[in-house]
């Protein structure tokens, strides 16, 4: 009898020893995000990514997250303290924060790094990305196709390759409806400031501008547009509830795919640094409701969203001038991915100078 | 429309802010105290003002609960600074991370809901007149408030006792003690007041400027309220030209850029803050005046000696 009394105890207790190890190897996910998850645009939707890490995994993984974290120097304290506090996974999810996330992964070799949009990687740092351009050239084509004046507003974050790759990609869609289309740009130098964003929509309008895009963070922009009577476009997520007359469609961001991918990888140990560019193949980008315009014009954008999925169309396919006019890409051609990523030139027809 | 009207509608909206904050923060140094949490102030009257606006559906009601919360907000700094004597500096910038968290927790339900704009003032024929009429006649209330106050607030501080007071206690706090005023709840009053044009610049953020409730919509107008206050060597006219020309080099930056003047955006960026570092180095080099206008107790808290 007490010898039996010894197993169950023995067992008891290493039954307990096996739930502390399971506790203790829960992989901690950890997010460091540029804005407020509440912004309606990019890090909405990289706190939905991480929501749907939570959501499959369950009590397998804990994510934490970071809001509000300015690029610079204190991205590289947020991040080493997250990689201390034993997050097995580092999502960093803004392009600032690129240097930083190479300087900790190199601390903190055994903890994977995966950072937004950036084009720097070693061993345990990946980087991952989507094909934004291709949505912008779907709602290039339906300004061009809706606007009045021939206008079109662009408000800039910062001149980087993914914000210039955005502005080319939708001029080069509205050249294809309109070759006389103009595009007005205005950076703004932040990617997150609601009263700038609206002070340069405005700007836009009264310049002539009928169409409101932007590749900056918050719905100021949108809702800009909704009080002018002018139409805009949805970043990064759904706004139409910001500018339900004036919105035409968004280009909204899809990371939870890729994000359970990755948890998944670290969970299995098969995880291994890559790069991901991904676009409306693989859900990366997908498209809002095509509204507020006729059926034509969203037949067309249907059309133009559908072969750019199939790999039909390449909105970068050439020939492509550059704005000295060069040829950067000729008839047959397409501007090919390094000089994508790297791209620090506007197409012919830009209305600035970078 | 004319594009110069849009351009000066739009500058206007882009200095109104800063002003109203701007003009808070002055009386509150003038009476010796600096109060670094202006942007928590702010952040706080926008999401308390984009709450009750879209709850009551009144954006008056916003107003004033805007104004409400900034008052609470100035009034706990008020506790610790001039109670409890904690340092000034540390404290302000407390109020100004306590005012980001706390919005941020208040309005995570308001986030993406559909704001209520304060409407612009119409006045029938005036604001129908060529050029000049909705320039002058048919801006938002706020506009209206925020250059009343500033007039207001030069006359007090200038010509009547109260504001005699005021710039006595932010002089020499022991010499205003023995000569009978009530120190403590003369910067009471102040602080209370700059908490009050924080919180109205916050509606004018979340309820004219862009009627939405995002965390952190302040975007840092806070401290360059503040920087605005030092600028004007604390005097309200300079404080309004100071806010407009800010606002206003802002403003034309995007207009040179809309335009492709072809200039780097960066540098168009950083002209509002290089105008300002100019006009401070202009205004600086009259020693005598900024000596003779600076609070002398500024920051220092008061003890009464027994």
């Amino acid at each position: 009898m007490k010898k039996l009394l010894t197993v169950v105890a023995g067992i008891a207790l290493a039954s307990a020893l096996s739930m502390s190890a399971v506790a203790a190897e829960k992989l901690k996910v950890g997010f460091i995000y540029i804005g407020p998850p509440g912004d309606h645009g990019w890090t909405y939707q990289h706190d939905q990514g991480r929501k749907a890490i939570d959501a499959k995994f369950g009590g397998q993984v804990e994510t934490v997250f970071v809001e509000n974290v300015p690029e610079g120097p204190d991205a590289e304290r947020t991040i080493t303290r997250l990689a201390r506090q034993g997050a097995g996974l580092i999502f960093t999810t803004s392009f600032g924060y690129m240097d930083p996330t190479l300087k900790v992964a190199a601390k903190f070799p055994d903890v994977k790094f995966e950072h937004a949009t950036g084009y720097k990687r070693t061993d345990n740092v990946s980087t991952y990305s989507s094909r934004f351009y291709e949505g912008r050239y779907v709602i290039g084509q339906i300004a061009a196709k809706m606007s009045k004046s021939g206008v079109a507003g662009y408000i800039g974050s910062f001149p980087i390759p993914e914000v210039v790759r955005g502005i080319n990609a939708f001029l080069l869609g509205a050249q294809t409806v309109n070759p006389d289309f103009k595009l007005k740009v205005v950076w703004v130098n932040s990617w997150f400031d609601p009263g700038r964003e609206a002070d340069a929509a405005k700007v836009l309008i009264s310049q002539g501008a009928d169409i409101i895009t932007q590749h900056t963070d918050s719905t100021a922009a949108v809702q800009v547009a909704e009080e002018q009577g002018v139409h805009a476009f949805g970043q990064a997520s759904d706004m139409s509830a910001f500018a339900p007359n004036a919105l035409l469609t968004s280009i909204i961001d899809n990371w939870a795919d890729y994000y359970i991918a990755r948890t998944q990888a670290v969970l299995d140990g098969t995880w291994v640094s890559t790069d991901t560019f991904g676009g409306m193949d693989s859900n990366m980008v997908n498209m809002g409701p095509f509204v507020n315009m006729p059926a034509d014009v969203k037949a067309v954008a249907q059309a133009t969203a559908a072969a750019i999925k199939s790999g039909e169309l390449h909105p970068f396919a050439g020939p492509v001038y550059k704005q000295d006019g060069s040829l950067a890409a000729a008839a047959g051609e397409v501007v090919d991915l390094g000089t994508l990523l790297g791209m620090d030139w506007y197409v012919k027809g830009v209305d600035d100078q970078l | 429309m004319s594009a110069y009207e849009a351009i000066l509608f739009t500058i206007i909206t882009a200095s109104t802010p800063l002003l109203l904050a701007a003009i808070g923060e002055l009386v509150v140094e003038r009476s010796g105290v600096l109060n670094l949490g202006i942007e928590g102030m702010m952040v706080m009257g926008a999401v308390c003002g984009f709450a009750a606006a879209h709850v009551s559906g009144s954006a008056w009601l916003g107003v004033l609960a805007a104004v409400f919360a900034g008052v609470a907000m100035s009034l706990l700094f008020g506790v610790l600074t001039q109670t409890l004597i904690t340092n000034q500096v540390a404290t302000g910038l407390a109020i100004t991370l306590l005012g980001l968290g706390l919005s941020g927790l208040i309005g995570s339900d308001f986030v993406g809901l559909p704001g209520v704009k304060l409407a612009n003032v119409s006045i029938p024929w005036l604001s129908d007149l060529p050029y000049v009429g909705r320039l002058v006649f048919g801006q938002d209330p706020l506009v209206y408030i925020s250059i009343a106050l500033t007039a207001g607030v030069g006359y007090v501080l200038r010509r009547t006792r109260i504001g005699l007071i005021i710039r006595a206690v932010g002089q020499n706090h022991n010499s205003a003690h023995a000569l009978g005023y009530k120190v403590v709840a003369v910067r009471y009053a102040c602080i209370a007041f700059g908490g009050a044009t924080s919180g109205l610049a916050g509606a004018y953020l979340s309820l004219v400027y862009t009627p939405l409730w995002i965390e952190n919509m302040t975007a840092g107008r806070g401290w360059i309220a503040l920087a605005l206050v030092v600028f004007s060597t604390w005097l309200p006219g300079r404080l309004a030209a100071g806010a407009y020309l800010f606002g206003g080099v802002w403003i034309l930056g995007l207009y040179a850029q809309g335009m492709g003047v072809g200039i780097p955006s960066q540098l168009l960026s950083s002209l509002p803050y290089v105008a300002t570092i100019l006009a401070l180095v202009v205004i600086s080099t009259n020693r005598r005046l900024s000596v003779i206008n600076t609070p002398a107790s500024l920051g220092q808290g008061f003890v009464p000696d027994r």
